[in-house]
């Protein structure tokens, strides 16, 4: 992203400004990042955020274009008075006279600014709890409700609603309107994946900053005059770019919602868990909203070094296959249920027996670097030949990464695939063919479809496999092992640019599913003889100590927003 | 503070305890001439006659549809939050579900369960709903043959609920809206 590299550098020192904030002295920089990451005057919004205050607000958002135009956040000020001679006049005491702003026709009614949109200068005062800036507020809020439905009770935005928070705030308990309200039109097929309620609208323009600015498809507009203003795409259903499910998160009420969240959960009920998208090598922050072992939704979860505050609405929406019914769930060995016990000693045995180089792994660039870790020394433990499949599809200038694998450069850093992944695999599929690789290790791909075809999995004279879905491949496993999606285990991805990042365990995992990595240790132990860590955090660790990529790079120093490993 | 009861010795009639037989041959008496008498027994033939309770009883809640015949409860959920027990457990339509009996409300729940045997009648679920749709009512004998039985789905609740007339809301903003002149974009 193109706001991501553009902080300012700490090196060069911040030219500040001193201005009061409800009678406190702060220092603020006098020019700050906008949208954009290049330098802007700093707000009185942004300097009262840095005094350690909030202003509400609606229609600002640190990463869009500023409109101005909700009145939230209007707050009362004042600025040093200047005498005729353009000196400042001063106190008795010596301390510099304020003016508060008021208005020019009416001196005893304060004049507020938008505090999202008005720069500070040297000396300003500015009264964000004065009781001026809580009356302007709360008839600002109260105009705002004038035609909204108040239908929270069947609204999706119910419990992450700013129109509700703002209430509990500023607003009051009765209404005073007593007109007939406007009805606009309800659940309008705004796009294939956003419903829109005109009615709960209050027109703050970010979805339309967004879709224009960010997404850069100039979809949606404002139609009509006056309180009939409504929100529209130029077409029914023609808001159907990649990112439009990103406005529904900016939607600070419930006028845009999700289709596919539609009705399906109040978010309150929701456990939140952070997480990384795997749809891509870009590795979008996400958070899961998951209840009771049920993955509801992906959200974007803010990390300007990787994907800001947005994600795309085919990462977003990829997550149905986590609780999919046909997930495996059972441990085969041969051709009948059994335990992990018995497969662990399955493979063990049957590992031992095998001759070096006739063994070969295929990974997964979806699985974490921890699991590829492990299988990487049960490959040289083996003198097995290893290597992933690529995944490829078209990029765009947002988000979207072309490497399809969420860990391609986890693979490659942990030396399971080369630069170029799947090189290895007409030379695996030779080996079979020839007999002289007899034992197949498969971990999360169906290999029938990359060019090892099902006779020649008949072939071998041992297959492992460990998948989350059943495929061609999972069909003719000798042992067949069910794995955990991402959300039901821990663990760290690499991304496109390097990015170690860590997500957490959201659901628990279906059946007799474990994690990978418990599993591969307990192999690991068995064919080299010693016991290495039992839990994802010192497994990390020992990683990070053997891979000179993620030299000094500890599981606890990974942090939320994970690190820059060294490729 | 403790408080020390004085406890008087029992007099000479007292050790006899006819006069305790007496009080308690009078109180048997008065009942026997009140039920054979007169005809106003204390007591009930239970099972075939029951108590008619007070107003205000918490019974068991069920479910109530409007004046129109339409489920008033649109899953909002709130009752599910709110139940300490965890009686409750609603299932939301989703973007596919069933669509709702008054069309503005747009929503209503696809199933409703409460397990009557989790549930302590403390009418939390009553007080906290925005849309009058759950009431305590009168029912305080619940029997079932396993504890499956004992959980009431959304057609049994809606049925043994009946009906409570109340504001419809949702009607009177379907009228006002109708009432307008007509939206300038009728749907886009």
């Amino acid at each position: 992203m193109s706001n991501a590299t553009a902080t300012p550098t700490a090196t060069a020192p911040v030219e500040t400004i001193r201005i009061k904030v409800d009678s406190r002295d702060v220092d603020v920089p006098k020019m700050l990042p906008n949208w954009q990451g290049r330098l802007e005057p700093t707000t009185m919004l942004q300097a009262v955020q840095i005094a350690g205050g909030e202003v509400p607000h609606y229609c600002y958002h640190p990463k869009l274009p500023v409109a101005g135009n909700c009145r939230m956040c209007l707050i009362e000020f004042g600025t040093p008075m200047m005498g005729p001679d353009r000196k400042p006049v001063l106190n008795p005491d010596g301390t510099p006279k304020i003016a508060r702003s008021v208005l020019p026709y009416e001196p005893s009614t304060p004049r507020g600014a938008i505090a999202c949109a008005t720069p500070i200068s040297a000396g300003m005062e500015l009264y964000p709890s004065s009781p001026a800036t809580r009356q302007m507020r709360e008839a600002v809020l109260e105009s705002l409700l004038i035609n909204h439905p108040l239908d929270c009770t069947i609204c999706d935005q119910a419990g992450e609603c700013k129109l509700q928070e703002y209430s509990v705030e500023h607003g009051q308990s009765a209404s005073r309107f007593v007109e007939a309200k406007v009805h606009k039109p309800k659940a309008v097929n705004l796009g294939p994946r956003i419903v829109l309620d005109d009615e709960r609208c209050i027109l703050c323009t970010r979805c339309i900053r967004f879709s224009k600015d960010i997404a850069g498809d100039d979809a949606l507009g404002i139609v009509n005059r006056g309180s009939y203003n409504t929100i529209a795409a130029w077409k029914e259903g023609a808001f159907d770019n990649n990112y439009t499910l990103n406005t529904v998160d900016l939607c600070p009420v419930g006028a845009l919602t999700s289709r596919d969240f539609r009705f399906k959960m109040r978010v309150w009920f929701l456990k939140e868990t952070k997480s990384v998208c795997t749809s891509c090598a870009t590795g979008c922050n996400i958070t899961i909203g998951s209840r009771e072992g049920v993955v509801h939704r992906y959200e974007p979860r803010e990390n300007d070094a990787v994907n800001g505050p947005w994600m795309c609405d085919t990462g977003r929406l990829n997550y149905r296959w986590i609780g999919s019914e046909a997930r495996l769930r059972e441990v085969w060995v041969g051709n009948k249920a059994s335990t992990w016990d018995e497969a662990n000693r399955e493979v063990r045995i049957r590992l031992s027996k095998a001759a070096p180089g006739s063994v070969a792994i295929i990974a997964s660039a979806r699985q974490t670097t921890e699991e590829l870790y492990l299988l990487k020394k049960l490959a040289t433990r083996l003198g097995a030949i290893t290597d992933s499949i690529a995944r490829e599809g078209d990029p765009d200038t947002l988000l979207v990464s072309a490497d399809r694998n969420p860990n391609a450069n986890g693979a490659r850093l942990t030396g399971i695939a080369f630069t170029e992944m799947g090189i290895q695999i007409p030379k695996i599929a030779s080996g079979i063919a020839s007999g002289a690789i007899k034992t197949l290790i498969v971990f999360g791909e169906d290999v029938t479809q990359h060019g090892i075809g099902v006779d020649l999995l008949g072939r071998l004279e041992t297959l492992i496999v460990s998948d989350i879905l059943p495929s061609q491949t999972t069909q003719a496993a000798h042992v067949l092992l069910p794995g955990c999606a991402h959300a039901e285990k821990r663990g760290t991805f690499v991304n496109a640019k390097g990015r170690l990042q860590k997500f957490m365990k959201a659901v628990e995992a279906p059946g007799d599913a474990r994690p990978e990595w418990e599993f591969l240790h307990d192999w690991v132990h068995a064919v080299s003889g010693r016991n290495g860590f039992s839990s994802i955090e010192g497994l990390f660790n020992q990683m990070a100590r053997e891979i000179p990529a993620f030299e000094g790079i500890e599981w606890g120093r990974v942090g939320d927003l994970g690190v820059t490993a060294k490729i | 503070m403790t408080k020390v009861v004085e406890r008087k010795p029992l007099s000479a009639l007292e050790r006899t305890y006819l006069p305790s037989v007496v009080s308690g041959l009078q109180v048997t008496w008065k009942h026997f001439k009140k039920t054979l008498l007169e005809g106003k027994p204390v007591t009930m033939e239970y099972p075939e006659e029951r108590w008619v309770v007070p107003d205000g009883y918490r019974g068991a809640p069920y479910l109530v549809k409007d004046q129109d015949n339409n489920t008033k409860c649109v899953s909002c959920q709130l009752c599910e939050f709110v139940c300490p027990p965890k009686a409750i457990k609603i299932t939301p339509p989703g973007p596919d579900g069933q669509k709702a009996d008054r069309t503005n409300a747009e929503k209503m729940p696809e199933d409703f369960e409460i397990n009557m045997l989790r549930c302590i009648f403390c009418g939390f679920c009553q007080e906290v709903c925005p849309e009058e749709a759950i009431f305590l009512q009168r029912d305080y004998s619940l029997t079932g043959g396993s504890r499956e039985e004992m959980v009431y789905h959304k057609d049994k609740l809606l049925q043994l609920g009946g009906v409570h007339a109340g504001a419809q809301k949702w009607k009177h903003k379907l009228e006002e809206a109708k009432e307008q002149e007509e939206f300038p974009v009728a749907k886009i």
